[in-house]
């Protein structure tokens, strides 16, 4: 039976996917455009952070709304909520493109330190596993999300090993610590977009099947799920 | 009474006597099947209600709820032509429809609380002692100490202990139904069956009621029939919910309510079908 207000549901999802999209869009273009040296585009990833911060609001709103006069249960109880921790995680993603822009206009001053391929790399995967996490949204998939959280720890070891390496630049050569450190954040932000595309695949396991997996070994060990 | 058909622990056979403590279930239904006429109204319910719980039984109009409700103290023997056709209910082990069960005396450990407020056309004080005087009690005291009491346990002593020889009749519509459970409690019932309690009544009696319920439970074993999906999510530990007679998932309320298994109630607990 098909209610009145099912159409409120629908914009709600199509809410957390137009964000999922703009944070995917927003951290490629910031790997892009440090790079490419690109502060046009660095510029730009700056400015769209307004467009998540406004859809994280608009979503809170409506799951509110949904939540006082539509009392959901069961599956829709667990949308709603996972739809607002969710948009809270993809804000948070696009904050750290924000942060890594910012380092990228810094950089821009002086030569690269080093030719960037670990930073893409991690970046690529970051997003793959943001991507995939909204894709297990759409398919309500916990198989797949479950994946995608024991995937972050392969980004962990990149920026442990970025870290390593980073630090021995700043040791043989303290003229390249400002960059090494700038270098050093931008991983760790990119680090931290794993952690909440991590976060939205919890998430989405907790929408497909109501099981909370929250700091269970089942999200770091493939074994062990 | 022969102390063979009481309805008490101590009738309790060994075998149920451990399941009952290993899961302190008080009312056991197993494939019971229940029919008006030629119409099935229950098909193979078994279910176990657990003793000092709330449970609550949902499900659309003509699903069998209130029809199970009333086989937990055989109210549904008043009805022509209605029977229990297979199965059967057990209370503390025993088949409350064994042959040499007494009725009478299931009814009183097994009370009831109807959707329409219905006090008797007398007095607070006669409605309380109405059971016990058909029991024949007669001593004042008593009698005095059991209205304060009963009347006390459903959240009611308050509002008319200056209003004891009023008839029922002239108090709210929240007041009559706590006097009616006031009335169900003064047998001293284990058992409170209450079929939708709060359907006639406005949101503060509704959370009176409501409020009742979770002080009883520490007392008494609930069992509601509701057809407030929010009303059952709030008061009821357990839910189990039917559908064409038969019992489609029982499980704790959280489960039904967050992450139940079948589809079927799924869609009801949402409002989508029903």
């Amino acid at each position: 039976m098909k209610r009145f207000f099912d159409t409120e549901l629908e914009t709600f999802r199509s809410n957390l996917v137009l964000m999922g999209e703009i944070a995917v869009r927003q951290v490629r273009q910031a790997i892009e455009a440090m790079v490419n040296a690109d502060l046009s585009l660095a510029e730009q990833v700056a400015a769209a952070d307004d467009e998540l911060d406004q859809l994280e609001i608009k979503i809170d709103e409506e799951a509110i709304r949904y939540m006082s006069l539509r009392s959901p249960v069961a599956t829709e109880l667990r949308l709603v909520i996972v739809g607002m921790k969710a948009s809270h995680d993809l804000e948070r993603v696009g904050d750290e493109a924000t942060n890594i822009v910012r380092r990228v206009a810094r950089l821009s001053s002086e030569p690269p330190l080093k030719s960037y391929e670990d930073l893409p790399r991690m970046a690529a995967m970051a997003v793959e596993m943001l991507r995939d996490a909204l894709d297990c949204f759409l398919r309500v998939d916990a198989e797949k999300a479950l994946a995608v959280c024991q995937r972050d720890k392969d980004v962990d070891e990149i920026n442990r090993a970025l870290y390593q390496e980073l630090t021995g630049y700043m040791i043989e050569n303290p003229k390249t610590t400002n960059r090494a450190l700038e270098l050093m954040f931008i991983s760790k932000s990119v680090e931290r977009i794993a952690d909440h595309a991590s976060n939205i695949a919890e998430e989405m396991i907790y929408l497909a099947n109501g099981e909370d997996v929250r700091h269970t070994e089942a999200t770091r060990n493939p074994d062990a799920s | 009474m022969d102390p063979a058909i009481r309805i008490s622990p101590e009738s309790v056979a060994p075998a149920d006597e451990a399941l009952a403590r290993q899961d302190a279930s008080l009312i056991d239904v197993a494939g019971l099947e229940f029919h008006y006429g030629k119409i099935k109204a229950l098909d193979g319910v078994t279910m176990k209600i657990p003793e000092k719980q709330v449970t609550a039984l949902i499900g659309p109009s003509g699903c069998g709820k209130s029809t199970l409700l009333r086989c937990f103290n055989r109210m549904n023997d008043l009805i022509e032509n209605a029977h229990l056709t297979g199965g059967r209910v057990k209370i503390h082990g025993v088949d409350i429809y064994g042959s040499d069960v007494d009725v009478m005396e299931l009814r009183k450990r097994v009370g009831m609380v109807f959707q329409k407020t219905n006090p008797f056309p007398n007095s607070v004080y006669e409605n309380i002692t109405f059971g016990l005087q058909l029991q024949g009690v007669k001593d004042k005291t008593k009698l005095d100490e059991v209205v304060e009491r009963s009347l006390r346990a459903a959240a009611l002593w308050g509002e008319v202990k200056d209003r004891l020889h009023e008839s029922g009749l002239s108090l709210s519509g929240g007041q009559q139904q706590r006097l009616c459970i006031a009335r169900a409690i003064a047998v001293e019932p284990e058992i409170i069956l209450m079929d939708e309690p709060c359907s006639a009544l406005d949101p503060v009696a509704t959370a009176r009621v409501e409020e009742l319920i979770h002080q009883l439970k520490k007392k008494y074993t609930i069992v509601i029939v509701t057809h407030n999906m929010q009303q059952a999510a709030r008061c009821s530990d357990r839910t189990a919910f039917l559908y064409l007679g038969k019992l489609i998932e029982y499980a704790d309320t959280r489960t039904m309510f967050i992450k139940p298994s079948d589809s079927q109630t799924e869609a009801y607990v949402s409002g989508r079908f029903g």
